[in-house]
């Protein structure tokens, strides 16, 4: 029973990484990415991880999916990526290479110690089945491991600050723009400011004060 | 048949290689993240396997621990795209090497 519920799991897991590698769409890959989580859910509950794998479903399918799911609808990069093209040559050879290396060492390292992970079995925490997973984990959280708590009740505040600091749109003229946009916004300046009969004239209707035009005259004195 | 710690860490070292393949190949940020996630996920499988074979709480402990981190990590990490893409619409990371200063 567990054998066959770990093989479904498991082929549930593989098939959703596949699938966020391979999709062109990001909705569908973070789809594909719930799939994976929910496998992970499950196999946590096979080994008696009973908290965990509320956590994995709420915390990881409720609210990361859902955050990838909002920046993917909020900038619109919702449509299909090109993946016939590569953008480094040779960079998808190197990449399976490195892949494939890195599974075979690690199921390499796995199949030599046929002994299984060596280690003393806890003495401290000791594991209790799934019943009282939940409270014995709430209490090795708050006696044992209350200063690492705290420290993460400090960073879950400075990601929420840094979030908000990040993501927010300044206003004025103190937004400093990439060099990128400064390039492509002075070409349409540009193309007026070229006719040099022009310039004088621009200049005679400054006298009259309008600001459009003034900038205008200020571009092409910059330019001659 | 019995499913041992082996099956674990094995399926955990197959999914951890699948996002780091995924995390070199692909060129949008947010399916970049998704393949941190996958890895993440991996570490995950492993900590509890281990955690079960050893009869120790400290591995749930540790997956706790990077739950949190990771949702952390995911809050910034998408906030920057989210900046980045407010300036260019549709860039990819290799349009991103002028962040190297």
């Amino acid at each position: 029973m567990d054998a066959f519920v770990f093989l479904v799991s498991a082929a549930i897991v593989l098939t959703g990484a596949l699938g966020v590698l391979t999709s062109r769409n990001p909705v569908h890959a973070a789809l594909f990415l719930v799939q994976t989580l929910f496998g992970v859910a499950v196999l946590f509950v096979l080994q008696d991880a009973t908290f965990l794998a509320a956590v994995q479903v709420i915390v990881y399918a409720g609210a990361v999916v859902i955050l990838f799911l909002f920046v993917i609808m909020l900038l619109g990069v919702d449509r299909a990526e090109d993946l016939g093209v590569e953008p480094i040559v040779g960079q998808r050879p190197l990449a399976a290479a490195i892949g494939a290396s890195l599974m075979g060492l690690l199921l390499t390292l796995l199949l030599v110690a046929t002994d299984g992970p060596t280690g003393a079995p806890g003495r401290t925490a000791p594991l209790g089945d799934a019943a009282d997973n939940t409270r014995r984990l709430g209490e090795a959280l708050f006696t044992g491991h209350v200063f690492a708590v705290e420290l993460t009740a400090l960073l879950l505040t400075v990601a929420v600050v840094g979030a908000v600091v990040l993501a927010r749109t300044v206003k004025g003229p103190l937004q400093p723009l990439p060099v990128v946009v400064v390039a492509t916004a002075t070409d349409p300046l540009e193309v007026p400011a070229e006719s040099q009969p022009g310039v004088e004239i621009d200049v005679e209707i400054d006298a009259g004060s309008q600001p459009g035009i003034e900038t205008g005259s200020e571009d092409g004195g910059g330019d001659t | 048949m019995v499913v041992t710690t082996s099956w674990y860490l094995a399926l955990g070292a197959v999914l951890f290689s699948l996002g780091a393949v995924g995390l070199l190949t692909r060129r949008n940020p947010l399916i970049m993240f998704m393949c941190v996630e996958l890895m993440l996920n991996a570490v995950n499988l492993t900590f509890v396997s281990l955690g079960a074979d050893l009869g120790d709480l400290g591995g749930q402990l540790s997956v706790f621990f990077v739950l949190v981190v990771a949702a952390a990590e995911v809050v910034v990490g998408l906030a920057i795209i989210v900046a980045i893409m407010r300036r260019r619409q549709g860039a990819t990371v290799d349009d991103l090497s002028v962040l190297g200063g």
